[in-house]
């Protein structure tokens, strides 16, 4: 690892003339800015913030939880809401820290870019003159072909090389600051890409009951929850679907072991087409992926009323969480009981079905859950309710349960419960009818654009490769320098191995610098300066590859 | 099958129990040399070298020791500072002196031998788990910690082999692996299910391998990274309670180094690993990344240790700062395998689809 300092400042950067008091606060609050040490800061900052998200609910993971909270304690949570707890990784406090970081972060990489760019173009430096004073050092015959030959082993090697005169010069490594280059700025498009996917990305889920009666289309309006980013129109990519068939598979104890959903596409210029998803395998289509969520039971209901007017209805029942699918429902029938003659609406006459489904009711009572997810021995167990559901209140209830409100004033009275299995009736006490006709499948959506994501995927195997680059790959140097034969040899005081030689012919003197924490460079070197010496062979300096150089190992 | 995976996992506990307790003895019986443990006047003059040492010699697990001789000699001298005493004392009286020392070197290596026999029991009790539901062992918590403890001392075997004169640091981790594995058996423990389809890609493979395997790694660096904080407080003189146990330690530069070596070659790794999930989160769950309590967790996690690179990258950052970030890290790690799945309910924690 380079022991990179705290930017110390360039002296190109010397004031000329008196600073400006606003351009030097200006200047010195960026030179802080992108210091290693508030980089360090950012980064924990980022971590402590990253906290409450984890441990609050949070409305896009889980809005139900957070409505929970803010039962649970109606002091707290709004304070809480005001300062962005629920929403915590949009909140201004997260937004500002990531933001400041990466700021850091671009002002850190760009003159490390240009530096880097230039290291690249630039030969290595040359030889110094003292080189028994660098970690590795070895004097060895030198090979036949004299500098030439020693550059060529070196490039073979693929090193770097720069040859002036008697001396060689290498380096090997760049890729370690490429890949830290590489790996930094993959960081910025990863945020990158996360702003595109925020900006011009849209999701909805929603619930599609099997059959051709319940197709769907993706427009706006037919979503129960949907968030559009802020630049994405109205106009939804147009398909439309039908759920066909729903597959699921559980095991004896209930837990599921396959899903599949068949589903016929009609997409915008193409023919109708049969399709198939799952979860892990969502359904991609053009324009948005389709992915399934969820999927329960839908009873049908069937209700008669005083006039001998039939109405169906196929309502979803919610799955309550349980392993055997239980789910809760309502059907109302808002319409019931109108005048075909006069066509005179009693809006005390509306009548609604709340109640539990049990796919696989209990042998005995009670019975308000299901023991298995697959339909052994549905039971529709009903509560009737007569009176005004409230509907025309203008008060927004939900589809999926009973307004107790107009209960708790009296507007709506309960007439009786009962448990029905399927096919059979239930006479009320006026004399009406209500029938459980049979099931279908539902299964919950989520339909999403997301246009970041590619540049997400991208930038990610950008990020892992430039940081094995930057954490693997280590930077060093080796110099050699061609000793003229006889004596007069520079030896260095502190050196006796590079003492004067026996015979005549000529030496080389390698030397060699790690310029990063790089354990195995002694072993590098030993084997380098073999290959360098004279037909492989350590010349007769009488250094030994084996182990040279080792106590100096460390400094670096 | 099953239920040798039980018994087998119970045994390996036995085993890790039985290899800390060896450290411990060889911990107890002092240094591996006769001369350490002679005149206890030389304690002082030991202590005195053994700090300036630290800065010097720099002998550490990345510098390229020979193997065998004299890696024993490098235990030593970076227990005590024995190499001080060594020359003059080679002739000392052997006696008792000796016998103790041949018991600790005896109890090391029966420690190093039980951890070795320990983690082929826990091994084939994960390959007998894996054979028993006809998958990857690592469908739950308690399948996930037993995996993650494995590859803990699997790298630690891996770390002896290179550098044996590191095994005092054993005691550490077979104390590390005997509270998670007897966690994982008493608290954790699950009866065999097949996966839930959410679980049923092979992304599942992709992503939970390298996510064990960084966990594994980062709990051995953690390991270091404490011995570090020890036995630098050790060098500096201190003896007050935790740092006399470094008493025995290798140089604390070494310790850094490990830590070091270990996190650089996992970060990378845990870096695949997070981005593999969010691939797969992307297909099962529409999103690649959405703030699960999970994913959050692994946000810090990586935060963190990104912080631990950079702050020793930072020659201003004191090496205890950039230790404890290690340490933390780890923390956060365990926070996202045990804290997570106990207090927070999110799309990780598997009730249907
Ligand atoms: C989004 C926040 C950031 C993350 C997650 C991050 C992550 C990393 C990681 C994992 C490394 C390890 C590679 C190595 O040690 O060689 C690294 C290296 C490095 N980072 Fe960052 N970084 C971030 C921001 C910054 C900033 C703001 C700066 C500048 C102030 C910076 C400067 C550096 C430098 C100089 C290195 C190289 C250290 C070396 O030479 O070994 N990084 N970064």
């Amino acid at each position: 690892m380079t022991a990179v300092d705290d930017r110390p400042a360039s002296p190109a950067e010397a004031p000329r003339h008196r600073p400006n008091p606003l351009h030097a606060l200006l200047r010195n609050s960026w030179r802080q800015l992108t210091s290693m040490r508030t980089a360090l800061v950012l980064l924990f900052l980022l971590a402590v913030a990253a906290i409450p998200g984890s441990v609050l609910p949070q409305r896009g993971v889980n809005p139900e939880d957070v409505r929970d909270f803010y039962t649970a304690n109606p002091d707290l949570a709004p304070v809480l809401d005001r300062i962005g707890a629920f929403e915590a990784f949009s909140s201004v406090w997260f937004s500002a820290i990531y933001l400041l970081l990466f700021t850091s972060l671009i002002g850190c990489i760009t003159p490390r870019l240009r530096d880097h760019v230039r290291a690249l173009r630039a030969r290595p430096p040359a030889v110094p003159k003292r080189l028994e004073r660098l970690p590795q050092h070895a004097v060895v015959a030198a090979p036949e072909g004299g500098v030439a030959a020693v550059a060529e082993t070196l490039r073979r090697r693929r090193w770097r090389v720069a040859v002036r005169g008697d001396e060689v010069s290498a380096e090997k490594g760049y890729l370690k600051e490429t890949g830290n280059l590489i790996f930094h700025t993959s960081m910025v498009l990863v945020l990158v890409g996360v702003a595109l996917g925020s900006w011009y990305g849209w999701h909805g889920n929603r619930l599609l009951v099997a059959g051709a009666d319940q197709v769907f289309c993706n427009t706006r309006q037919q979503y129960a929850e949907a968030k559009l980013g802020p630049r994405v129109g109205d106009d939804l990519p147009r398909f439309c679907m039908q759920l066909d068939e729903f597959d699921a598979q559980f095991l004896p104890n209930g837990q599921a072991s396959s899903f599949n959903a068949k589903v016929t596409v009609d997409e915008d210029g193409g023919a109708p087409r049969q399709a198939e998803f799952s979860v892990n395998a969502p359904l991609r289509l053009d324009g948005a992926n389709v992915y399934l969520l969820g999927h329960g039971y839908a009873p049908v209901i069937r209700y008669t009323d005083r006039f001998g007017g039939t109405q169906t209805s196929t309502v979803p029942f919610l799955t309550t969480g349980d392993i055997g699918l239980t789910g809760e429902g309502l059907a109302a029938f808002p319409d019931a009981n109108v005048d075909p003659d006069t066509g005179e609406r009693n809006p005390d006459l509306q009548v609604a079905f709340s109640g539990l489904y049990l796919p696989t009711a209990p042998q005995e009572p009670p019975f308000v859950r299901s023991a298995h997810p697959t339909e052994q021995n549905p039971l529709l167990d009903l509560v009737a309710y007569r009176g005004n559901l409230g509907l025309d209140a203008g008060i927004p209830g939900s589809v999926y349960q009973l307004d107790q409100r107009q209960v708790r004033n009296g507007r709506l009275t309960e007439i009786g419960a009962k448990q029905l299995r399927i096919g059979e009736s239930w006479t009320l006490d006026d004399g009406t009818t209500v029938e459980f006709v049979g099931t279908e499948r539902y299964i919950v959506l989520s339909v999403r654009h997301d246009p970041g994501t590619m540049l997400l995927l991208v930038s990610s195997i950008g990020l892992v490769l430039g940081l094995m680059g930057s954490l693997f790959v280590r930077r060093r140097r080796v110099f050699v320098r061609l000793l003229p034969a006889g004596p007069g040899l520079p030896a260095g005081p502190g050196d006796p191995d590079s003492g004067s030689p026996t015979g005549g012919s000529s030496l080389v003197e390698v030397a060699g610098l790690p310029r990063t924490e790089h354990p195995g460079f002694a072993a590098e070197f030993a084997q380098l300066v073999a290959a360098i010496g004279a037909g492989g062979r350590v010349g007769d300096a009488g250094t030994d590859p084996g182990a040279p150089a080792r106590p100096r190992e460390g400094a670096e | 099958m099953s239920a040798l995976s039980d018994q087998l996992v119970s045994i390996a506990t036995l085993a890790y129990l039985l290899a800390m307790i060896s450290h411990a003895v060889e911990y107890a019986l002092g240094n591996s040399r006769a001369r350490a443990v002679a005149a206890p006047s030389r304690e002082l003059v030991g202590a005195a070298l053994g700090s300036a040492s630290a800065g010097g010699t720099a002998v550490g697990p990345l510098a390229d020791v020979p193997d065998t001789a004299a890696d024993i000699a490098t235990a030593g001298t970076s227990t005590d500072g024995a190499g001080a005493g060594g020359a003059e004392l080679g002739s000392g009286a052997p006696g008792r002196a000796e016998r103790t020392a041949w018991r600790a070197e005896l109890g090391g290596r029966i420690a190093v031998g039980l951890t070795a026999v320990a983690a082929a029991l826990h091994l084939a009790a994960l390959v007998t788990r894996g054979l028993a539901a006809d998958r990857m062992p690592w469908g739950n918590m308690y399948e996930f910690v037993l995996t993650v403890s494995f590859i803990g001392v699997a790298a630690w075997l891996a770390v002896l082999v290179k550098w044996p004169y590191l095994r005092r640091l054993g005691l550490f981790l077979t104390l590390v692996m005997v509270l998670l594995v007897a966690t994982a058996e008493l608290v954790l423990y699950t009866p065999i299910v097949p996966l839930v389809p959410a679980l049923n890609s092979y992304w599942f493979v992709v992503h939970v391998s390298t996510i064990v395997f960084a966990s594994g790694l980062f709990l051995l660096g953690a390991v270091p990274a404490a011995a570090y904080l020890m036995r630098a407080g050790y060098e500096e003189g201190r003896r007050s309670f935790p740092y006399t146990l470094a008493k025995r330690l290798p140089a604390a530069a070494g310790l850094e180094r490990l830590t070091f070596v270990l996190h650089a070659f996992s970060f990378p790794i845990f870096t695949f690993a997070v981005i593999a999930g969010a691939i797969w989160a992307e297909a099962a769950w529409g999103r690649p990344w959405g703030w699960d309590p999970k994913e959050t967790w692994a946000f810090i996690s990586w935060v963190i240790y990104a912080g631990y690179l950079h702050a020793r990258a930072t020659p201003s950052v004191k090496r205890n700062v950039v230790a404890w970030l290690a340490i933390l890290g780890f923390l956060t790690v365990l926070m996202n395998l045990f804290g997570v799945n106990i207090f927070f309910e999110g799309l990780h924690s598997y009730g249907g689809i």
